[in-house]
């Protein structure tokens, strides 16, 4: 494939990111908006945010100014390079910075110069995977500052909340988690947790459940129980959209696992804010995006 | 319900914890580096008597010669929580405008001279950049950046909740202490 088809390809997909939330997402915020009661804080701010999704779709412009960490997950078919790959990337972001699908938003940490075009050390965050099929996949996430601050790690036992090493220890910390957060991580919130694994995998692991669709079922039924309990759980909290208090605290909770070394047990929270911004294609080795992975 | 310039105290001692409010009238970006500089000593720019500060970094470019907003939500208000109050009483301002909430040296000084903090929708940064009616002025564009910089936005109509009163209630405060209770019970 020419570099600058695979260039204009991406340009698109952070375009689509930034400026469409996925339909699983948009039906999840519908839904909530029905349980509260009309007239109330939590249904005044899901209405601003309904508002919101469609107008940023119909003006082709960032949902929410903080366009986030660029997240990128790469599943390479044998005729692109991770170079390839990556330098087509990268020309994308900075072009999509430049024409305003993405705010300027890569600061040197030590110098606190902002680069300007959301390249440098880790920025954007490539994940590749070397596959063996024929198509490129990409799937992307925009995760923005304040839900990232939300984010938090666990490390069982907990001697305050009585978390021992199993599956209702790592309830415990899910909901102490979200209790933590109230409204700080614009709220309602999606969770994606890591149960297991070192400090490192477990919240790479958690944010990249978060790509599971909002509706679909667990395929380990220990944790589909699980997920099921917190949601519901979590929901009787009423801390509410941007914690103005209300029935709907979270709109998703997805779990997975890594193994871990006999002496941690750590349980990892991503918490995303409801501008739940990801998407994802697959492209033809002639450049033809074939399937876009989330309708929106 | 409305609220309207001129924020006078009266006004602002009127609203309670949980008043959906739809501001109108002419208010003040300010986030990190203003706060800063102001509680350092320097001087406004702008006269901030009865005036109402908005944590915000807006996108504004400018077309055809005119300043446009293209994003405008809140920030983060906590991270001004060691300036906000004395701010509040040096100047006279009656309200900022931001996310997230700010703590209880900020909800004294509301009961204290007679202000407000609003909450805008986090994350709703187009529907709020549409009330932007008009972009007044702008001061310490080149001195702090165009996001930290002070933009006087004319807003029509923009929505926000009063999360913490002038009588002393925070809706924050509430919310936490009630949803801890619930998690008490629910962990047994």
């Amino acid at each position: 494939m020419d570099a600058r088809v695979l260039q204009k390809n991406l340009l698109e997909l952070i375009r689509r990111t930034s400026a469409e939330l996925p339909s699983d997402v948009v039906r999840a915020v519908e839904a909530g908006a029905r349980r509260e009661e009309s007239g109330s804080n939590a249904w005044y701010a899901l209405e601003v945010i309904r508002d919101n999704i469609l107008m940023a779709k119909e003006k082709s412009q960032p949902l929410c100014q903080d366009t986030g960490t660029i997240i990128v997950y790469v599943d390479l078919p044998k005729w692109c390079d991770e170079k390839t790959f990556r330098r087509a990337c990268d020309k994308a972001v900075a072009e999509a910075t430049k024409v305003g699908y993405l705010r300027q938003n890569s600061v040197d940490s030590i110098t606190g110069h902002n680069t300007g075009d959301n390249l440098g050390p880790g920025s954007p965050s490539y994940h590749f995977h070397q596959g063996s099929g024929r198509s490129l996949s990409v799937r992307m996430m925009l995760k923005g500052g304040g839900c990232e601050n939300t984010s938090t790690q666990y490390s069982l036992p907990d001697t305050r909340l009585g978390a021992d090493r199993d599956l209702e220890g790592v309830r415990r910390c899910v909901l102490d988690g979200v209790l933590q957060a109230q409204g700080k991580g614009c709220g309602p919130g999606i969770l994606g947790v890591c149960v297991g694994g070192d400090r490192g995998t477990g919240y790479i692991a958690a944010k990249e459940t978060l790509f599971r669709e909002l509706d679909d079922v667990n395929e380990d039924p220990r944790l589909a129980k699980l997920e099921k309990r917190i949601m519901k759980e979590a929901n009787t909290l009423g801390i509410g959209p941007m914690g103005f208090g209300g029935a709907t605290t979270l709109l998703g909770v997805k779990i997975t696992h890594r193994n871990r070394v006999p002496a941690s047990f750590f349980v990892s929270i991503a918490y995303m804010c409801w501008a739940f911004r990801r998407n994802g294609f697959v492209l033809s080795e002639g450049g033809r995006i074939t399937r876009w992975l989330y309708a929106s | 319900m409305l609220l309207e310039a001129p924020f006078t105290e009266a006004k602002i001692r009127s609203l309670r914890v949980g008043d959906m409010v739809e501001v109108t009238g002419v208010i003040y970006t300010g986030r990190d580096a203003v706060h800063k500089y102001l509680h350092d000593g320097g001087k406004p720019p702008v006269d901030l008597k009865d005036s109402i500060i908005y944590h915000c970094g807006p996108v504004v470019v400018k077309e055809d010669g005119k300043w446009v907003v293209k994003a405008a939500g809140p920030t983060t208000s906590i991270r001004e929580e060691p300036y906000q109050g004395p701010l509040m009483e040096q100047y006279g301002i009656r309200a900022v405008i931001g996310k997230g909430g700010m703590g209880a040296k900020t909800l004294q000084y509301c009961q204290k001279v007679g202000a407000v903090y609003l909450h805008a929708v986090g994350g709703a940064a187009q529907v709020l950049a549409e009330r932007v009616v008009a972009v007044k002025g702008v001061h310490f564009a080149e001195k702090f950046g165009s996001p930290e910089a002070i933009w006087e936005f004319q807003v029509d109509r923009f929505p926000a909740v009063v999360t913490m009163d002038s009588h002393g209630q925070s809706l924050h405060a509430q919310v936490l202490a009630a949803s801890s209770e619930k998690l008490k019970q629910l962990l047994g």
